[in-house]
């Protein structure tokens, strides 16, 4: 290519960019025979920040795509396209994302996100350009309740469910003394503040001995767990995930920590958090999670049955939530007959629909998902790590009273 | 009429006496070499006189004023220039904006933000070029210069400060021979047209007896000798500090 | 008491790992004044390398231990290879083009990590015989962080050895008091340094390798490594073993009793405690006045005011960049808005760092004190946008104002990480304060008036308060002040000798600057509606000082350049493909080897050669 030729490619290009022509789409969408065009719906998430919890996200969101087009598509014979950025775990980057989506790609609809601040971010946008958003993995409270706004909508169960699941089964335990250990940003503050609170309701005679807040992703987990052990608590509450964790169970493990003494722990059951520990896993900490392979029911087995023949693995939390918001995007569309913005949300507003864990609604009152979590105990089989004595916990079961959440929501 | 007046400067480091008891006065348009063998106390001695070093005791008064004690800063306006050693300028600067950089200072203008600082004092600058030498090669960024040039330009810089004093650490180190002579020449006649007071030290004794007025001698930080060059070159002691040095 | 003797053996443990990855920084930058930024990645490195040779090999003591050794030694080898391909290329550039190749390396070698071993944490074997926990005074305490205390002072010990009994120590040495000297007298640099970015990249392999039995493998230790290591060399003394041995272990016992008293400031800890050692001793505790410290860089040629043409230039690209919203569409706009926005940025980074000779690891604590300055007022005072817009600079330049009367007492790397302590204290006090600040979880809402909402008419907003300032920022380099501050970074000696307060400027200019960056992040704020805490974080410090480097330091227009090339790259890059890092991380490299003046310091050079045809490129024309 001769100068000019490349002068004339760049300028192309930038003419283009400039624009606003749409890039290729990192999902093709199948030939569909369609009037309007595709559904199109701008994902984002964090797949370079915390690939461990997003890949299997994406491929969840992948098969409900393609099961979706394969069964015909949307109302209309419309195809569902999937605009798919990544937020490398940054709010203003997430934002960026969000305004190409729209801008250039013109998407009908924003879903994904993972972190709260990103989420939450991601969510006042959608608010500002009155564009449903349906955040899939963010666990702030805030996001249906403080900052709620009316065109987002959740559908993983939040903080305060998942620390409510657990206060309802810590509070069967005979301990009376309570350590709590959660990094130190918004999730591990809300998650122990509403553990102690809900764990307190339920049982007056608790008291909490000592609280550690290693900060993310740099716990010092000799001195932590020292600390923990020193103030003798008969049970603990720890909030900490990931690289964290595991150094958290070795450690607390050599130090005897945990000899004798109950452990209560969010989101650990959650195979992307517990199969990395391998045979190292805790036995018998109550943690909430999901034990995919264990799962009989019939919406389950048939969505882990797809999963696992597409890509050859059980399926992780994050795939069914993935699968479960494009199927509830999906479900959205079809009520709403169409893409109008305000209808798709006023659609969303109680939706409800099935899901690999069975039937959930996305609420009205705050636009929180049902979806629930799985309560179990950990253990080690055969050297590999897994849930046992685990039960179904419903989400619609572990939120506030009506009222108190109105309280908390802003008037719309 | 003595402009620089040094009493009874000393300065230990260590418990080690670098500078002793050393008093000295040196009158306007008057060159006063400082020499001594290696470790004499020179550059300590100029140290305590530009203020990179507080004295122990003693009193250095330009002009009536005290500068004992008193920062580089503060002593520069009261009228102390200084060459270096090795030559320190500007080297992203031009050789001009070396000079104005200076006179801005003097002027106390180094707080604007707005005016370009290009056509401030130019003239001025220009001028002090002229003087030592350098006019046409003002536009020449100083990183590029020979080190004569260079040294030239630290005079310019030095006369922008219009000093009443100009301490010169080994002016011609570093120097051709030719070169040497006209940079002292020079000197010497800034200092006569300027009644300025030139304090130098000097490895290069035919620097010191061609251009000094007078020459004090130190060794081991206190004055053995001071005089006009016949006198020095003449003295005893100052030959057996010299010449047993190197026996 | 018991207690407390524990918690002390654990904070040796922790100082220990510390230590080794710390050494083999303080000894690379000892030799060759690099500030290696992928000194973390090559720890992360040599805990994945060695995880995978220890799942193989691991449940025997000789597998074990082989496959630890191999790991650091094929990390040393990476360090070597790196400095041979890379960095050997660069050491006539300015000392900071080497800290921005070695930023590339840090996002390739995060991207090739992910490619080859997954994105999930590897929980490797324990080391054999060291499984379990022996009783100190009736605690547990593990075997194996026995055995990393004892090893801690051993590998000092080795590497005194090493420095003082062996010719090649000596050098090591020699080069690290005085490399010229070093160079003059005929020995051959380009071994010395090889062979120390082998033994420095080897360490911190080691200490990667032996975490393995600890943690989880993951790919975010690189990052939590790299920082507290160069705490730990700035604390002790850059360059110094001792100091970084000493460091260590007062950094592990901060850690391990800090938690006790505070437990909520950890994040915060290491850096108050650096900054109160900065303050106290400006070499850290065994450091000696630094010969070559990263300044700016040596002094390039002079700026020059705009000749005709190139205010031609200028005003014609204004008008364009001004025109651009009648055909670009709203995202091109939203990208350029964010594009002018990085240039005031850089710019006023540049001031510091190009003009002033200092090199900042912290100007994201006043872009981010800008930006939630403008949000704070629009939350809580419900303040229209143009007075939250006027707030966002004075917020930010009265933080600088505090912090640089403390930074410009000190100098080169010393001063970059106290930037950097700044930051991030005012990072977690961002971060923990709920009540104003909101966290983690950042403040919404932060939106443009009515007027401004479109997209076309804030850009149009944001370049004409970006381009003010910016005008601005360029005039007073040609103004007095300007000249001052390169007087300054030139010659310290000769501008105190000509009566020019030079800590007085630098700190002018740091206030200067971090009201220009308060701007830019008050702009930011309303671009996108809401601020949170990592508008202040260190990548995006980090970011800043890629731009810069990127367009040039000699130049003015470099920065704002840099800011386009960068920024454009990396929203480009992360559209298209997931490996976006790997795209940057290669241009940068490849941009820092093709062009080590600088994007715009290379046009610069190419326009005068035409114009001049004599290589006059250090000429100046008025």
């Amino acid at each position: 290519m001769n100068r000019r030729h490349t002068l004339r490619f760049l300028g192309m290009a930038a003419a283009a960019w400039l624009a606003g022509a749409p890039v290729p789409a990192l999902v093709a969408a199948p030939a569909l025979a369609a009037d309007g065009g595709p559904v199109r719906v701008g994902e984002i998430n964090s797949y370079t920040g915390l690939p461990a919890f997003t890949l299997p996200y994406r491929q969840g969101w992948q098969l409900a795509v393609e099961e979706i087009n394969a069964a015909g598509g949307l109302p209309g014979g419309r195809a569902l396209e999937v605009i798919s950025r990544d937020d490398a775990g940054k709010p203003d980057d997430a934002v960026r994302a969000a305004g190409e989506l729209l801008a250039n790609e013109r998407v009908d609809l924003l879903a994904g996100t993972y972190f709260s601040h990103v989420g939450l971010a991601v969510a006042d946008f959608a608010a500002r350009n009155r564009i449903p958003f349906v955040a899939a993995e963010p666990l702030t409270d805030a996001i249906t309740w403080q900052k709620g706004n009316p065109y987002t909508f959740r559908l993983r169960p939040s903080t305060y469910m998942q620390a409510a699941m657990l206060a309802e089964e810590a509070a069967k335990l005979p301990a009376t003394r309570w350590a709590t250990v959660a990094p130190n940003y918004e999730y591990g503050q809300s998650a122990v503040k509403w553990f102690r609170a809900l764990l307190k309701e339920r049982r007056p005679d608790v008291e909490f001995v000592a609280e550690q807040w290693p900060a993310q992703g740099k716990l010092e987990a000799g001195p932590t767990v020292q600390a923990l052990a020193a103030a003798s608590p008969e049970a603990i509450f720890n909030v900490t995930f990931g690289a964290d964790l595991a150094k958290f169970v070795r450690e607390g493990e050599q130090r005897g920590l945990f000899r004798n003494r109950a452990v209560v722990s969010l989101l650990t059951g959650e195979p992307e958090y517990l199969e990395p520990l391998r045979d190292e896993a805790p036995e018998g900490w109550i943690v909430t999670g999901y034990p995919a392979e264990q799962i009989d029911t019939p919406e389950h087995r048939a969505f882990a049955d797809a999963y696992r023949k597409r890509f050859g693995e059980w399926p992780k939390q994050g795939s069914v939530v993935g699968y479960t918001t494009f199927k509830a995007i999906a479900a959205a569309i079809t009520k709403a007959g169409g893409t109008d913005p305000e209808a798709v949300t006023a659609a969303l507003k109680g939706l409800e629909l099935p899901s690999p864990f069975g039937p959930i609604v996305f609420r009205a009152l705050d636009h929180q998902a049902t979806m629930g979590a799985y309560v179990g105990r950990t253990a080690v089989r055969g050297g590999k790590p897994m849930m046992v004595d685990w039960r179904y916990a419903p989400g619609e079961a572990y939120l506030p009273p009506d009222d108190a959440v109105r309280a908390m929501r802003p008037v719309e | 009429m003595s402009r620089l007046v040094v009493r009874d400067l000393a300065r230990a480091f260590g418990g080690v006496q670098a500078v002793d008891g050393v008093s000295f006065a040196l009158g306007a348009g008057e060159l006063l070499a400082l020499i001594g063998p290696n470790g004499a106390g020179k550059s300590t001695c100029f140290n305590l006189l530009n203020g990179q070093l507080r004295p122990d005791r003693g009193s250095i008064r330009l002009d009536g004023r005290e500068l004992a004690g008193l920062p580089p800063r503060r002593i520069w306006r009261l009228g102390v220039g200084r060459t270096f050693q090795i030559t320190a300028t500007f080297a992203s600067m031009t050789v001009r904006e070396n000079v104005q950089t200076v006179l801005l200072s003097r002027h106390r203008c180094l707080s604007g933000l707005w005016r370009p600082a290009a056509s401030r004092f130019r003239d001025e600058a220009q001028a002090l070029l002229d003087r030592v030498g350098m006019g046409t090669q003002a536009e020449r960024p100083c990183g590029v210069l020979a080190y004569g040039d260079l040294k030239r330009v630290e005079l310019a810089m030095a006369l922008a400060g219009d000093p009443g004093l100009l301490l010169m650490d080994e002016p011609t180190a570093g120097m051709a021979p030719g070169e040497r002579q006209e940079l002292m020449a020079l000197t010497a006649a800034l200092a006569h047209d300027r009644r300025m007071a030139v304090l130098f030290t000097e490895h290069d004794m035919d620097v010191v007896f061609g251009y000094a007025d007078r020459i004090l001698v130190l060794d081991r930080g206190r004055p053995i000798a001071e005089g006009a060059p016949a006198a020095v070159r003449a003295d005893p002691r100052v030959r057996a500090v010299y010449l047993g040095d190197e026996a | 008491m018991d207690f407390y003797f524990v918690q002390f053996l654990s904070g040796l443990a922790t100082a220990a790992t510390l230590f080794l990855v710390s050494s083999g920084l303080t000894v690379i930058f000892g030799v060759t004044r690099i500030v290696n930024f992928a000194h973390g990645s090559f720890y992360m490195l040599g805990a994945y390398v060695a995880w995978s040779l220890v799942e193989r090999w691991g449940d025997t003591p000789p597998g074990f231990w082989g496959g630890v050794l191999l790991a650091a030694v094929t990390v040393g080898v990476l360090g070597a290879v790196m400095e041979v391909v890379l960095l050997r290329r660069l050491y006539r550039s300015p000392e900071l083009f080497q800290l921005l190749a070695t930023f590339g390396v840090v996002l390739i070698v995060q991207d090739a990590a992910s490619w080859l071993w997954g994105p999930e944490d590897l929980l490797g074997r324990r080391a054999p015989l060291l499984r379990g926990s022996v009783e100190v005074l009736g605690q547990p305490f593990p075997l194996y962080d026995l055995m990393l205390i004892v090893l801690g002072p051993l590998v000092l010990v080795a590497l005194l050895l090493l420095f003082h009994r062996t010719r090649w120590g000596t050098l090591v040495r020699a080069a690290t008091r005085d490399r010229e000297m070093t160079a003059a007298l005929g020995v051959d640099q380009a071994k010395l340094f090889t062979s120390v970015l082998f033994l420095g990249s080897a360490l911190a392999g080691l200490g990667g390798a032996l975490q393995v039995p600890r943690e989880a493998v993951n790919l975010h230790m690189d990052m939590a490594m790299v920082v507290e290591a160069f705490v730990v060399v700035v604390v002790g003394g850059m360059g110094s073993l001792p100091g970084a041995f000493v460091a260590s272990l007062l950094i592990g016992q901060l850690q391990a009793f800090g938690i006790l008293v505070f437990p909520q400031i950890t994040l915060v800890l290491v850096f108050l405690f650096m900054a109160v050692v900065l303050v106290l001793r400006p070499y850290g505790l065994f450091g000696r006045p630094e010969e070559g410290p990263p300044a700016g860089e040596a002094p390039g040629p002079p700026l020059r005011p705009d000749g005709p043409r190139a205010a031609t230039v200028s005003l014609v690209l204004l008008a364009a960049l001004a025109a651009v919203p009648l055909v670009a569409g709203d995202y091109a706009l939203i990208v350029l808005t964010e594009v002018v926005i990085l240039a005031l940025l850089a710019s006023s980074l540049h001031l510091l760092t190009g003009l002033g000779g200092l090199v900042s690891f912290g100007h994201a604590a006043w872009f981010g004190l800008g930006a939630y300055g403008a949000a704070l007022l629009v939350r809580d005072a419900g303040a229209p946008m143009l007075p939250a817009l006027a707030a966002a600079p004075l917020v930010a330049g009265l933080g600088a104002l505090v912090a640089g009367w403390f930074c410009v007492r000190r100098s080169g790397l010393y001063f970059a990480m106290l930037t950097l302590a700044f930051a991030q204290i005012v990072w977690s006090v961002t971060f923990q304060w709920y009540a104003v600040t909101g966290g983690d979880n950042g403040i919404l809402g932060v939106w443009p008036a009515d007027w401004a909402s479109s997209k076309a008419v804030y850009y149009e907003l944001t370049l004409l308060l970006a381009g003010g300032t910016l005008w601005l920022l360029r005039r007073a380099a040609f103004a007095p002040f300007g000249y001052a501050l390169r007087a300054g970074r030139d010659s310290a000696l000769r501008a105190e000798a000509v009566g020019i307060d030079v800590r007085h400027r630098q700190w002018m200019a740091f206030t200067l600057a971090g009201a220009c960056a308060g701007l830019a992040g008050g702009l930011y704020a309303f671009a996108h509606g809401s601020v949170f805490p990592t508008l202040m974080a260190v990548p995006v410090s980090v970011d800043a000082l890629v731009m810069v480097l990127l367009g040039g330091l000699r130049t003015l227009a470099g920065p704002a350049a840099g800011a386009a090339l960068f920024h454009g790259l990396e929203t480009e890059a992360m559209r298209l493909t997931d490996y976006w890092r790997l795209v940057l991380g290669l241009v940068i490299v490849v941009l820092v080897l093709a062009f080590p003046q600088g994007v715009v310091g290379f046009a610069r050079s190419l326009w005068d050669r035409r114009r001049g045809g004599n290589g006059s490129a250090a000429e100046p024309v008025a």
